[in-house]
């Protein structure tokens, strides 16, 4: 019954498998980056995650909130700021522990970098005062109408758990960020304050140009796939992605500087960002599977010592 | 099965305890030195690990319940919280939302042994219909846990499911609206269900012990389907020798369960439910969890009105829950005295159909509602319902049986001989199943 049922599930996964590729949707192939923290011994590669705070915070905060990370997380195991101990340089007293986030001399001056709205003091006035590690990422806008109506009608994502909230969502993004073609397709009509991805799932049969129709609203394959770049068309008439309300973040090599000489392109950019932000998503990626390594090794060994009682025990029954 | 205590009580304090309240004995006679067939495989293991992944998801769920705030204004919240700032919070969470799947993945298993092995058959139809009563609040309790992280899955799946109630003529609406507690899927309604979601796994605990006892007046079937004649030559005490093999499976089981929550803790679960729920988005495919899949594509497969009296929407809820309705007579369909689908050639056929079928539901369930999956879907659910309600009933009285064992230990040495032979270079067209035992 064993072999056979294992036979027949084998037989349905194989099925499973290809019927996802099968369901052609109109978006581009993700591109796949090289990710630090895949495979059962992967972790997060912390100067990435560094560099990767720094975009984040110097374009993608300027419209993503990331409501749910506090600047003490920064300093947790695993996270792009954590410290096993204090700098030399800065002379600090032996009492002090920076392997604690709220100790943590770096933490307190990210932090301190914001401006937080606190209160109300004594007075019952609301004040403002520099951020401290406890405080979590202020946001952009003041709220979801607000996001709304200062970016075209849509409001931008929290980031928190953007990595996960998405299909393959690291590749995903990395994707989005450098997926931006030159030139908009010929074949589409983009309004202003829209802009076309071939990674970003949305439609673009409805914004063919009215000439790639025919009177009955058909489209003309042959002539869409005449102006379409070969990389952006996706056969039959369709092309790539669709067109939303986020403009290419990352615009140019050299938009942020950065201090430990990583090549400053969009493509390194795109990357670095990825992983902070699956840090951002998933900030206890490390230690769950350093945990797992161990429970791993313990079930394996258990499981030896269980089966060889089990031969042991069965030994002289026959059954 | 039922038979003569032989516990004695040894030190003082088990007399003492035992002219009182004899639980020593009771545990002794059901755990330790219950006679239990020597031929059982390894799908039987899955009745105690099954009995583990409850007591993991009991203990895991009442600590996350310690940290966790059912308000929607909260919760998506209280849960990241979990994630992120509690110790551990990370394993506990993934443990509980991985372990509904492990449960579900047991309880198949266990539930297409009872199918293939005739578990269900005179005289273990209340072990049986306990059983299935266990699968519904499973389901009852997966359902209204998946809600309480408050994900746009949470939500819509939630509104789709309530709203399926009011299908049902004259009390369906209000049914709905006690459900949700109002008139959409709101505050109250996250409130009820955790509530219920705390409640159910207890009455689980409760009908495992009632499914336990019915398991042990008649004691356990096994792969020959041959009732027990001689419990010295049939029969294994079931402390150490099912103790130690169902630890064998657990701990295998276990190593399954840890890959998913160490190295892939989210691969079952949607990326939409890493978005608050939000009512004024409606995502673009409403997939419930895989282990609901197949129900979901029965559901989906009624799109036309029966009998012109009743409405495809009702169709479609009927069929659902009459999905698991008809176990509960499987006993009394499937008339065939030969229990082991072992000597049941023709309709082990059928069973195995049937696994497919069930499989391939599941992979309907989560396509788009449209065709071709519709008439898949259709056709398929076709054949779930016939297994049960012809086939099955049609065969018990047509189906020519093999000759079966006169006894357990029969049963095991016609396995070994098959098996031998079937090892052994010279019978090299070895199509014959080889048993998993």
């Amino acid at each position: 019954m064993l072999k056979r049922f294992l036979a027949a599930a084998l037989v349905v996964a194989a099925g499973f498998s290809g019927a996802s590729f099968a369901a052609g949707d109109a978006v581009k192939a993700y591109k796949h980056g090289h990710w630090h923290w895949t495979g059962p011994f992967g972790t997060y590669d912390q100067q990435q995650l560094q560099r990767g705070y720094q975009v984040y915070r110097e374009v993608c905060s300027t419209c993503h909130s990331m409501k749910l990370v506090a600047f003490r997380h920064l300093g947790d195991p695993g996270a792009p700021f954590h410290l096993d101990e204090c700098p030399a340089e800065l002379g600090l007293p032996d009492s002090v522990d920076c392997s604690d986030p709220a100790a943590n001399p770096i933490i307190k001056s990210l932090a301190a970098d914001f401006t937080v709205m606190d209160g109300p003091d004594e007075a019952g006035d609301m004040f403002e005062r520099p951020g401290l590690p406890s405080d979590y990422f202020p946001s952009p806008y003041a709220n979801d109408a607000q996001a709304a109506a200062a970016n075209g009608g849509a409001y931008p994502p929290d980031m928190s758990l953007l990595a996960k909230a998405r299909h393959h969502g690291p590749d995903y993004i990395y994707s989005l960020l450098t997926g931006y073609p030159d030139e908009n397709p010929a074949a589409l009509e983009i309004a202003p304050g829209q802009y076309y991805n071939p990674y970003y799932p949305g439609d673009t049969a409805s914004l063919l140009r009215p000439e790639f129709l025919d009177d009955e609203g058909h489209v003309l394959e042959d002539r869409v796939e005449e102006v379409t770049d070969p990389e952006l068309y996706a056969g039959h008439g369709v092309i790539y992605g669709g067109a939303f309300k986020m403009a290419a973040p990352l615009v140019g090599d050299g938009q942020v500087t950065y201090e430990d000489g990583s090549p400053e392109t969009i493509d390194q950019y795109a990357q670095d960002v990825t992983a902070f932000l699956m840090w951002a998503a998933e900030p206890k990626l490390d230690q769950r599977k350093q945990t797992g390594g161990f429970v791993m090794a313990y079930l394996f060994i258990f499981a030896g010592v269980v089966y060889a009682s089990y031969r042991q025990v069965w030994s002289n029954v026959a059954h | 099965m039922s038979h003569e205590s032989t516990y004695n009580p040894s030190t003082g304090i088990e007399k003492w305890i035992d002219r009182r309240m004899p639980i020593i004995r009771l545990g002794y006679d059901s755990f330790v030195d219950f006679p239990t067939p020597k031929n059982l495989n390894y799908w039987y293991t899955f009745g105690v690990i099954l009995s583990l992944v409850l007591v993991v998801q009991i203990v895991s769920g009442v600590v996350l319940a310690m940290h966790y705030a059912s308000h929607v204004d909260y919760a998506f919240e209280s849960v990241e919280h979990i994630m992120r700032d509690v110790n551990y919070g990370w394993l506990i969470r993934y443990t509980h939302a991985n372990g509904a799947s492990m449960f579900f993945l047991a309880v198949y298993a266990h539930i297409a042994r009872g199918l293939y092995y005739g578990s269900y058959k005179e005289p273990r139809e209340l072990l049986w219909i306990i059983g299935v009563v266990i699968f519904l609040l499973m389901m009852a309790t997966a359902f209204m846990g998946y809600v309480l992280p408050w994900g746009q899955m949470s939500f819509w799946g939630a509104t789709v499911i309530t709203n399926l109630f009011s299908a049902i003529p004259l009390v369906g609406d209000p049914i709905k609206t006690l459900l949700w507690g109002g008139f959409s899927v709101d505050n109250p309604t996250l409130n009820r269900f955790y509530a219920l979601h705390y409640l159910l796994p207890f009455l689980i605990a409760g009908a495992v012990i009632l499914h336990i006892w019915a398991l042990h007046v008649p004691g356990n079937n096994n792969p020959s389907g041959v009732e027990v004649k001689d419990v010295k030559k049939d029969t294994v005490p079931f402390h150490p020798y099912y103790t130690v093999k169902d630890g064998f499976a657990a701990v295998i089981f276990l190593i399954l369960f840890a890959a998913f929550v160490f190295y892939m803790p989210n691969s079952l679960g949607h990326p939409d439910n890493y978005i608050q729920a939000d009512p004024l988005v409606t995502p673009a495919h409403i997939v419930p969890e895989w282990y609901f899949l197949p129900f979901y594509a029965i559901l989906r497969a009624i799109t036309f009105d029966i009998f012109w009296i009743i409405p495809a929407k009702l169709g479609g809820v009927l069929a659902m829950f009459g999905a698991i309705a008809v176990l509960f007579v499987l006993p009394w369909l499937d008339r065939s005295k030969v229990k082991s689908m072992r000597y049941r050639p023709i309709a082990k056929q059928f069973f195995f159909l049937f696994v497919l079928d069930t499989f391939f539901l599941g992979w309907l369930g989560a396509q788009p509602a449209e065709q071709p999956y519709i008439l898949m879907a259709q056709l398929a659910t076709l054949y779930y319902f016939a297994y049960f309600v012809v086939i099955l009933p049609v065969l018990s009285v047509t189906e020519t049986p093999l000759p079966l064992p006169k006894s357990i230990s029969e049963a095991v040495l016609q396995d070994k001989a098959k098996k031998d032979q079937s090892s052994s270079p010279a019978a090299a067209g070895g199509a014959q199943p080889v048993p998993a035992e």
